[in-house]
């Protein structure tokens, strides 16, 4: 009943070296981020809480069926996710973890409507991610959080960071108010492309107020998580359609939660489709599908998992063994385990792009 | 490639309402007087995701030289009944009065879409066979349509647009697949929407072609609805066909659903297998557009991971612009899987195109 609970004995280390492109750093309390917020914001955080475009301020209309890994609860107390010394030896340590990209979804301020608030609270997102993880333990590394709603807040969010290189991409929300391809927010991807950071958008778990399927709100939890990769599958589809990779040839896109088993139906269908109707995008050069095999990549958690496990070979052969990075979700209860989590065959080279020579590749990382 | 042989039953053709004018003949006292009042005849009640000159609508050889693609019956005939060797097409019409708010009038149109359909199409060809298209604004109002038009067998199945007011699983439609299946009438749904939500989560497309690419995301959010709720488990008999929503998006959506249900199964008890069994058992799609790369080895291995070849039925989706010449059908298909998606298929989901038509 309780052997999850038990510590853990020593585990050899890998030899794997694994770069874990999601890990999600929690709050112990809302109290141990107030003081990074200015003190104008931090009584309105704690008047008038955050205003979203849900029914509910604190939580999912649509509360997780499961949450985190039960054996991911600091010894010390608090939340998985809550303490770094934790995570280290519980996570990194155990399992050989080089570098961990932190995507520190909460608290979130590309969801809030009030944009000045929002930009605040991504800026002490940011502050907290360097003081309370990245700080204290070097082999972790940030996103810097923006709020894509105002993208001059954004931009100067981006500016003052990108020297810090312990920021290794820009995170901002796929549920956002219009479609990411779209103009308004150009000036991100600008941003973005001039730092050479990356772009990487992780599934949130609301936003828009657009319900979650383009068939209205679904009822369960089970058919809300699909939505995840719907969320991503239509920021592909408009930022390829919309020309951010023909105008920013050098933008490198990070799906993050997203999955990737869908990316070649999805190429197969906006090429044929693109041939039928390219009058109506005429700033497309080239077959969608080409824009997608050079700016975009995908990270991997949660794992596809085919009836036939060859079928994932035959996937990542089609979609690019250097476009797949590989995440673990820590500490969700979804998270993939670098020892089990491919099902197939793979060579070592092969191994060795997935769990760490791409990511080094996209992120820079030595 | 071509059709190898006669008598196949295409599963998807498109008849187009010409103008308000082509279906008064049809309507009730008062809704004549409502048209008259109202200048209804005035209106454009094509759909948002088919404009009637966009080029997915109406391949240019199949265009009418009056009225919108597929209002011409002759045309019809010669380039499709005919020259595809057809034993039976089934009609589908969409139409804006699927779009519509106010349920009565979207209730009246459609009655009056149907027998139209009845009038101007079935009596003149007999192997035509037509879907019922229902007002699903109010699941009381689709359900009478269905009660009125089903003594006609030549009516072989519903009609939905994907994007519709709520997901078609949730209860409040239940009344709707319970008329269905009483009456052994699959409910097709059909790509394209009423537009009550956004085509993505993330907001409103700039473009057409974005919209028609994000289809599979309606058709995946409606098997997701379908299966969760525990439509098949109410409704065992109940067969539902995905009409033109492009095949290879399948295996990768059912992959996911089968992992998050094992994940979180309890919160769906009725869900008693994987849910890609389930779709398995009741779920079909039509062929055009195979969204497969022209070599033939890949729509080869989409359809062994759909690990069924009892799912595909074959349509032409004449007269929207999927193909060029007289490829109807994709590449990749064997002779005994040609034999299945053209004619087995169809008569084993279909079960009215073996009744005498009375």
């Amino acid at each position: 009943m309780s052997t999850l609970l038990e510590p853990l004995p020593p585990l050899p280390k890998t030899r794997l070296s694994v770069v874990d492109c999601d890990i999600h750093p929690t709050l112990t309390s809302e109290a141990e981020f107030l003081p990074y917020l200015p003190a104008r914001w931090r009584e309105h955080m704690q008047t008038y809480r955050r205003h979203v475009r849900q029914g509910l301020h604190g939580t999912l209309t649509h509360p997780r069926m499961q949450v985190n890994r039960i054996d991911a609860v600091p010894t010390k107390g608090g939340p998985p996710g809550s303490d770094v010394n934790f995570m280290r030896t519980h996570h990194l340590d155990q399992n050989g973890v080089e570098w961990g990209l932190l995507q520190a979804l909460q608290p979130s301020g590309s969801a809030e409507r009030n944009l000045e608030f929002g930009a605040a609270l991504c800026s002490a997102n940011n502050d907290w991610q360097i003081a309370e993880w990245i700080d204290k333990e070097p082999r972790l590394r940030g996103a810097i959080q923006v709020t894509q709603e105002d993208p001059q807040a954004a931009v100067r969010e981006i500016e003052r960071r990108a020297s810090d290189r312990r920021f290794v991409q820009v995170s901002l929300s796929p549920r956002a108010q219009e479609p990411l391809g779209r103009s308004r927010y150009w000036p991100i991807y600008e941003a973005c492309e001039r730092n050479n950071l990356p772009l990487g958008l992780h599934v949130p778990g609301f936003g828009s107020g657009y319900a979650s399927t383009p068939g209205g709100w679904p009822t369960f939890y089970l058919e809300e998580h699909q939505t995840f990769a719907y969320v991503i599958m239509g920021v592909f589809t408009s930022m390829v359609l919309e020309g951010v990779f023909e105008r920013y040839p050098k933008l490198k896109l990070v799906l993050v939660e997203g999955g990737f088993a869908w990316v070649p139906a999805l190429c197969w269908r906006l090429d044929k489709h693109w041939e039928r109707m390219r009058s109506e995008v005429p700033h497309l050069k080239r077959p969608p599908s080409e824009y997608i095999r050079e700016n975009i990549w995908y990270t991997t958690q949660p794992m596809e998992e085919p009836e036939r496990p060859e079928d994932l070979t035959k996937l990542i052969d089609w979609i690019g063994w250097d476009r797949l990075l590989f995440s673990t979700d820590y500490p969700h209860w979804d998270f993939d385990d670098p020892k089990t989590v491919f099902n197939v065959r793979m060579t070592p080279e092969h191994r060795r792009m997935i769990f760490s020579e791409n990511a080094k590749s996209v992120y820079r990382l030595p | 490639m071509r059709i190898p042989f006669e008598g196949a039953i295409d599963c998807d053709v498109h008849v187009s309402v010409p103008s308000v004018s082509a279906i008064v003949p049809y309507l009730d006292e008062y809704w004549l007087e409502r048209v008259r009042v109202q200048q209804l005849e005035r209106l454009d009640l094509s759909l948002t995701s088919y404009p009637p000159t966009a080029p997915l609508s109406g391949r240019p050889d199949w265009r009418p030289q009056q009225g919108p693609p597929g209002c011409n019956l002759a045309l019809l005939q010669q380039e499709a009944l005919d020259k595809f060797g057809l034993r039976y097409a089934i009609l589908n019409c969409l139409w804006g009065s699927q779009a519509l708010f106010a349920e009565d009038m979207s209730a009246a149109f459609c009655r009056a879409v149907n027998d139209w359909i009845a009038t101007e199409w079935l009596d003149k060809d007999t192997r035509l066979r037509a879907s019922i298209m229902v007002p699903m604004q109010n699941a009381d109002l689709a359900v009478a349509e269905i009660e009125r038009r089903a003594g006609d067998s030549r009516f072989v199945q519903v009609l939905v647009l994907a994007g519709l007011d709520t997901l078609l699983g949730r209860r409040v439609n239940w009344p709707v697949l319970r008329a269905a299946e009483a009456h052994g009438l699959p409910i097709a749904i059909h790509a394209g929407s009423a537009y009550r939500h956004p085509p993505s989560a993330g907001g409103w497309p700039s473009y057409l072609l974005e919209d028609y690419v994000s289809n599979t995301q309606l058709f995946a959010a409606q098997l997701g609805s379908l299966v969760s709720e525990g439509a098949f488990s109410k409704f065992p008999e109940l067969t539902v066909v995905l009409a033109e929503s492009g095949v290879t998006w399948l295996p990768a959506f059912a992959w996911k659903f089968n992992k998050t249900w094992r994940g979180v199964r309890t919160e769906v008890p009725w869900v008693t297998k994987p849910p890609f069994d389930v779709i398995r058992d009741h779920v079909k799609l039509t062929l055009q557009p195979a969204d497969a790369p022209a070599d033939p080895q890949a729509l080869r291995d989409v359809i062994e991971q759909i690990g069924s070849d009892e799912m595909l039925l074959f349509s032409s989706d004449f007269p929207h612009w999927q193909f060029d010449g007289e490829d109807v059908l994709p590449n990749g298909l064997g002779d005994e899987q040609l034999r299945k998606i053209l004619i087995d298929n169809p008569l084993a989901t279909y079960s009215r195109l073996k009744e005498a038509v009375a």
